[in-house]
């Protein structure tokens, strides 16, 4: 089979594997759509305000709710010690 | 069929390394012949070749190709020209490593994109008329001198060019396979070919088949034109 | 057209051809740009699925939260401020919330203690998160101590736990009554951990945000907008997330492509030449050339899209989730919904295969537009 050929049809397979990833995203997104309503529904009942992804310290915990003190409290010049810290930016106001 | 009008071709010019390869040629080359630019090297062989087969430009002077003066066409109708009109071997043969012979034997029409099957077809029949189609599939590096140099030739033909430029054909070829060489250019010739070579191999310059053998020193001729 | 796309089918042919010669090279190369590739696409589906998943679950987040400051940090709020809250205009209800942070020495882990407005509980018994009953290896009926404020201990009853699906929310949670939570942490009644406020008018929010601030002037309050711009911001293109593995790939881009750059090898331009020689103008050289680029960066792309696609959405994001979420010792088992945005991927595309091409295509600019008469020299 020619070069050409070889390369262009593992690239059509490539896209098809894409278009069916696609595809199997959409369902997904579908069947687990009540998934993500319960926890919607959970967090109304409870009156939760962040998502429980960093719980190393709690302006990571809580970052919507983080005062802009928190990361200094041990000290003034306190450097940030938790790696999630460099990824959960300060609060805007 | 090609006529050069007092050309000249310097290399560097101005600079304290100029060289002038071409130094006032003037030529005409018949359609149908095979004509020899014999000399040492350094005689400027080479450079004229380049310029007759609208591969350079001359620094000065005319060159005219069917009734056509190439002299000052853009590089574009230039390679046209070169596609169509000519076909090179070169003093090494210079085949593309890695790749098959029948594969390099297609490269010239590459970017003509003609339909494939056409192509395999004659390329394969070059490479048979040459007693080169078993070779077909064989890597370009694993031929022999004699093998590569009619590879070579096979490519130059494939465009069916009405010109075959070849420069020192028999460099590195003994006398058994020059001979048969200077046959293939006479089948070329009676294929209604012009055939111009440049060597200073006695082989090449008694060939019965040649028509024509011009002198070339220093960048000029020696003798009548 | 039939002439145009032969034409590009024998420049592949070409190409092809040409980069096999050097195959262990050139599959490295593929390797390592397929690995930078995933890695990049993998943070990226990850973050817009989190943050896709933050903006419809924290849709029932509280409307306002009131926070109470002193010399800027976050102080307990007291009873009249909930009184005083309640009686601004355009405010349907105000409650105090009580919550806090409750050490767990035995598995290290912060929990998150919170009374929920119905706690359904009887006194003494806890509702724990998914996450919790996984790092104590809890399971209904079992006891729970917690550390108090007091320097003792508090037993509390498992009376139920969070199912799994929601350890995104509510892994860490230790949901327990407002009595054992004030005695938990020493905290009197008449003190709040922070007030929420329902409003009548969803956009009436900042208007009364700043009643609130106007009314009671160390007080913070923060809306639930502000909640889920929170979380964009996590997991945006701006966040340092993105940017450090962005800065990565740049690097590693650089690094192949300075390597191209740095010129042809004698044999390329050899090649070149050749090509020249026999008839290929300087468009097809350059075509060809870009084709070689272009090969190289579709097939990565490719292949590395789908590695991640496969990693994140198959596989849990198992090799890169350790590295984005620090040292937490209670870690939310959480699989992706995958949202995948076209234009990212679309974005992704050009950034990976535009910049390779052209690094292929850049430095065999000048070998292919030189005089074919230069390999008749050499």
């Amino acid at each position: 089979m020619r070069a050409s050929t070889r390369f262009l049809l593992s690239l059509a397979a490539a896209v098809a594997l894409l278009a069916a990833a696609a595809l199997h995203a959409r369902a997904e997104r579908a069947a687990r759509a009540p998934e993500i309503a319960a926890r919607a529904a959970l967090v109304r009942r409870l009156g939760l305000t962040d998502l429980c992804l960093f719980t190393e310290a709690r302006y990571t915990r809580h970052p919507s709710q983080a005062d802009r003190f928190a990361p200094f409290q041990d000290h003034p010049g306190a450097l940030e010690h938790f790696p999630s810290g460099a990824l959960v930016p300060a609060p805007e106001r | 069929m090609i006529e050069l009008r007092d050309v000249r071709k310097v290399y560097g010019e101005g600079r304290p390394d100029e060289v002038v390869a071409v130094d006032g040629v003037t030529l005409s080359i018949a359609p149908r012949t095979v004509t020899v630019l014999r000399g040492p090297s350094g005689s400027g062989k080479t450079t004229l070749l380049t310029l007759l087969g609208a591969m350079a430009r001359p620094t000065s002077g005319r060159i005219v190709v069917e009734g056509r003066e190439i002299t000052s066409l853009p590089e574009r109708f230039l390679t046209e020209v070169r596609r169509s009109t000519f076909g090179f071997v070169f003093q090494q043969g210079n085949l593309v490593r890695g790749v098959t012979t029948l594969e390099n034997v297609m490269l010239p029409a590459y970017p003509l994109g003609e339909p494939r099957a056409g192509l395999l077809r004659r390329a394969q029949a070059l490479l048979d008329e040459l007693d080169l189609g078993h070779r077909a599939r064989a890597r370009a590096e694993w031929l022999s001198g004699g093998e590569a140099q009619r590879a070579a030739i096979a490519r130059a033909l494939v465009n069916s060019p009405k010109v075959v430029v070849a420069d020192e054909p028999t460099a590195h070829l003994d006398t058994a396979l020059s001979r048969d060489l200077m046959a293939v250019l006479g089948r070329l010739k009676a294929q209604g070919r012009t055939v111009i070579v440049a060597s200073h191999d006695p082989i090449v310059c008694e060939a019965p088949v040649v028509d024509r053998v011009v002198a070339m020193r220093d960048g000029r001729l020696e003798g009548a034109a | 057209m039939r002439t145009f796309l032969e034409r590009q089918r024998y420049l592949l042919d070409y190409t092809l051809s040409s980069l096999a010669r050097r195959k262990g090279k050139n599959l490295s190369l593929l390797a390592v740009y397929t690995l930078v590739v995933a890695a990049l696409a993998s943070v990226l589906f990850y973050t817009q699925a989190l943050r896709r998943e933050a903006r419809l679950v924290l849709r029932g987040a509280p409307e306002l939260v009131v926070q109470r400051l002193a010399a800027g940090r976050h102080d307990l709020l007291p009873d009249r401020w909930v009184g005083a809250l309640a009686g601004i205009r355009g405010v349907a209800d105000a409650r105090g919330r009580l919550w806090g942070y409750g050490w767990d020495p035995i598995s290290r882990a912060n929990y998150t203690v919170l009374v929920p407005e119905a706690f359904w509980g009887a006194r003494g018994e806890a509702v724990v998160g998914h996450g919790v009953a996984r790092a104590r290896g809890l399971a209904a009926g079992d006891r729970l101590l917690l550390r108090a404020a007091d320097g003792g201990y508090l037993s509390l009853a498992v009376r139920e736990i969070v199912p799994e699906e929601s350890e995104l929310v509510a892994a860490d949670l230790v949901l327990v009554g407002e009595e054992d939570f004030r005695g938990l942490f020493g905290i009197p009644p008449g003190l709040f951990t922070d007030a929420v406020l329902a409003v009548r008018n969803e956009r009436e929010v900042d208007t009364i945000a700043a009643k609130v601030t106007r009314l009671l002037p160390d007080a913070r309050a923060i809306g639930r907008s502000e909640i889920l711009r929170t979380y964009d911001s996590v997991f945006g293109w701006r966040s340092g997330l993105v940017v450090v593995v962005l800065l990565g790939a740049v690097l590693a881009f650089g690094i192949v492509a300075w390597d191209k750059a740095s010129g042809l090898s004698a044999e390329e331009r050899r090649e070149i030449g050749i090509l020249k020689a026999i008839g290929w103008e300087t468009s097809d050289v350059l075509a060809m050339k870009a084709w070689e680029g272009a090969a190289i960066s579709l097939a990565a792309f490719a292949l590395g899209v789908l590695l991640a696609f496969g990693h994140v959405f198959l596989g849990d994001m198992a090799l890169l989730a350790p590295v984005l979420r620090g040292w937490s010792t209670l870690q939310a088992r959480f699989r992706p919904v995958p949202f995948v945005e076209a234009w990212e991927l679309a974005a992704l595309f050009l950034l990976t295969v535009v910049p390779y091409t052209a690094a292929t295509l850049v430095p065999s600019w000048r070998a292919a537009t030189a005089d074919p008469d230069a390999v008749m020299r050499s």
